[in-house]
């Protein structure tokens, strides 16, 4: 029992060390991929494995890999519960202007809205709502915190 | 609001146009001209009526006061210590001996008298070249006494104009967010104050997010985005009855509104499916117009003074930039070229240049470039600012700044802060909360 935490924490240790030299833009081993945030600090659950919320990168609204499976599983859940309507909340980081972010969390919102919409989730039951960078989850002032606030949240509406 | 009134001007002296003392307001603050603000001198009557009305003791020198005020903060002036005065106010307004106001280093000299005239304020000022010895301009007006404070920005206003042959700016109101909480559940309020601080007033009660009010430059009608209903839309407010109503029609956000130069239009950005364009709406006719039609995030638009071109804020570049176009959204050119990105233009009332906010390796500028993006000069560096505003002269800037937060998220706040166009004379503009997203009126009264 022991000795497998050592390994595994040895393991840990050589997989942050691999993520920091490959990737030189990538801090606070772990938590984050490039500049996206792949922790879960702040996740919530929409329902047992259905994540609420995917991450973007520096001014970009294009969705990973780690994005689109979350997505999936959302659209699966909403398949499931068809009565459902819910809201797609767009965030920016505190690194922008105001009236830009407000225009860019409105882009990533409707990132995650069109791949709802490609798996079968008909646009009558989302609705999107931009907060630009007003409503952080982090109140930090480093790359971690930038990186969990950039995201789009999914939110039920009824 | 402020109720409006009608000042009364009266030329009681016209001097020589020939300007014996000048300022020279492209200099910035190295060499401020010593003057020296004489209380305005009252009589007794007049006083114990004042006293009784407005609550203060002696109205004469709380005028001269706000005077010394604006003078100081404009860095252009250096008001004298009032203990070195050698000569009594009543008697300075009717005669300075310019010997004793030399000797003390002053170079102007302003005096004036105060009366309460038929439940009216009546205010008579000079302002005096000490070293010509010479008288420079005369003025009185009256007023409704619970515009003292307005007198005060009026005189110097006419003193700025005088001496340095640019209009003032200092009868002017900011209109700005007013922030508290923490910063994951910010409540902001609009609220609106004088250039210098005072008459602070909060104009909404922080139920909903409000952002980005801007002032009609004709009138003082604002626009600014609410979230009321969660539904960010841009919205009319008339801050004299308090009456406000949504702008246009639109299936979903609009955001980053200004008013044509005419005070006609509201020019904005409306989002839709993930795509930002920037529209008009006439305010008489209610007719919308698209101005740009492209697949990228156009936003922060402002017009030129004569309202013939537009400038604004896209990343159909790939990063945030700034361009220019006609106001039919013709003619589309890009300006910015330096190295970072560029948000937030805003051209100036004098036409000749537009201001802006940069980001580049980290760090917030702000910044003036001329309307075809040569002659960039950045005027100061930061952790976080934007969205500067023009004074109406187009000779200050004032913006909002943020501060860092430390390790575990503590530590911010958000101020406005003011800036020359020279670049000095930076400073802090107080206000009872934390502010943001200041926007500078026009002249009350021209």
């Amino acid at each position: 029992m022991k000795l497998n935490k050592i390994l595994k924490n040895a393991f840990l240790v050589t997989v942050a060390c691999l993520v920091l030299s490959a990737c030189a833009t990538s801090k606070k081993s772990g938590q984050m991929q490039g500049d996206v945030y792949s922790g879960t600090d702040t996740v919530e659950y929409l329902a047992s494995g259905v994540p609420d919320r995917v991450f973007f990168a520096t001014n970009e609204s294009v969705l990973t890999t780690a994005s689109r499976e979350t997505l999936r599983k959302q659209a699966t859940w909403l398949r499931k519960n068809s009565k459902i309507t819910i809201v797609l909340e767009g965030h920016a980081d505190e690194r922008g202007t105001r009236e830009y972010n407000l225009a860019l969390g409105e882009r990533r919102a409707n990132a995650a809205k069109d791949y709802l919409m490609t798996y079968g989730i008909s646009s009558d039951r989302i609705s999107v709502l931009s907060y630009g960078k007003e409503r952080p989850v982090d109140s930090g002032s480093n790359p971690l915190a930038w990186s969990k606030n950039r995201r789009s949240v999914t939110v039920k509406a009824n | 609001m402020k109720k409006i009134f009608v000042l009364l001007f009266i030329w009681i002296f016209q001097t020589n146009a020939l300007a014996l003392i000048e300022v020279d307001i492209t200099r910035g603050n190295l060499n401020p001209l010593p003057i020296a603000v004489s209380p305005l001198s009252i009589d007794n009557e007049s006083k114990k009526s004042f006293e009784k009305i407005l609550d203060k003791k002696d109205i004469g020198s709380e005028i001269s006061k706000v005077i010394e005020n604006n003078l100081k903060t404009s860095g252009l002036f250096n008001p004298l210590d009032k203990d070195a005065f050698l000569q009594a106010p009543e008697i300075a307004n009717l005669k300075p001996r310019f010997e004793d106001w030399n000797l003390i280093k002053a170079q102007a000299l302003i005096t004036g008298k105060v009366k309460y005239v038929d439940d009216k304020l009546r205010v008579e000022f000079r302002l005096w070249d000490i070293l010509a010895g010479k008288e420079m301009m005369a003025l009185a007006f009256t007023t409704v006494p619970n515009n003292w404070r307005r007198v005060g920005h009026i005189i110097t206003d006419k003193v700025y104009e005088r001496l340095t042959g640019e209009k003032g700016y200092f009868d002017t109101r900011i209109i700005y967010v007013a922030e508290e909480g923490p910063k994951t559940k910010r409540i902001k309020k609009l609220a609106i104050m004088d250039q210098d601080g005072a008459n602070n007033k909060f104009l909404t009660l922080g139920n909903e997010l409000v952002l980005t009010p801007r002032f009609n430059s004709t009138n003082q009608m604002v626009t600014y985005l609410s979230y009321f209903r969660n539904l960010p839309r841009v919205y009319l407010l008339d801050i004299e009855t308090g009456i406000q109503e949504v702008v246009g029609d639109f299936p979903g956000m609009t955001f980053a509104p200004r008013f044509s130069p005419d005070g006609k239009k509201i020019i904005m950005s409306f989002a839709k499916d993930g795509n930002s364009d920037i529209y008009t709406m006439d305010l008489e006719n209610r007719i919308v117009e698209k101005i740009t039609n492209h697949p990228s995030i156009d936003t922060s638009p402002s017009y030129s003074p004569d309202g013939k071109y537009i400038c604004f804020n896209s990343d159909r570049s790939g990063y945030q930039q700034i361009y220019v176009m006609k106001s039919d959204g013709s003619n589309v050119k890009r300006i910015s070229f330096g190295k970072g990105l560029y948000g937030t233009p805003v051209w100036s009332p004098r036409g000749d240049l537009i201001a802006f906010t940069k980001l580049h390796k980290g760090k917030f500028y702000i910044g003036v470039m001329r309307t075809d993006g040569s002659g960039e000069r950045l005027l100061t560096e930061n952790y976080y600012q934007e969205a500067p505003s023009w004074s109406p002269n187009g000779r200050v800037l004032i913006f909002y700044r943020e501060t860092k937060t430390d390790d575990k998220g503590k530590g911010f706040s958000a101020k406005l802060w003011s800036i020359d166009l020279t670049g000095y004379n930076e400073r802090l503009v107080d206000t009872p909360t934390d502010a943001s997203d200041p926007s500078w009126s026009s002249l009350l009264t021209n």
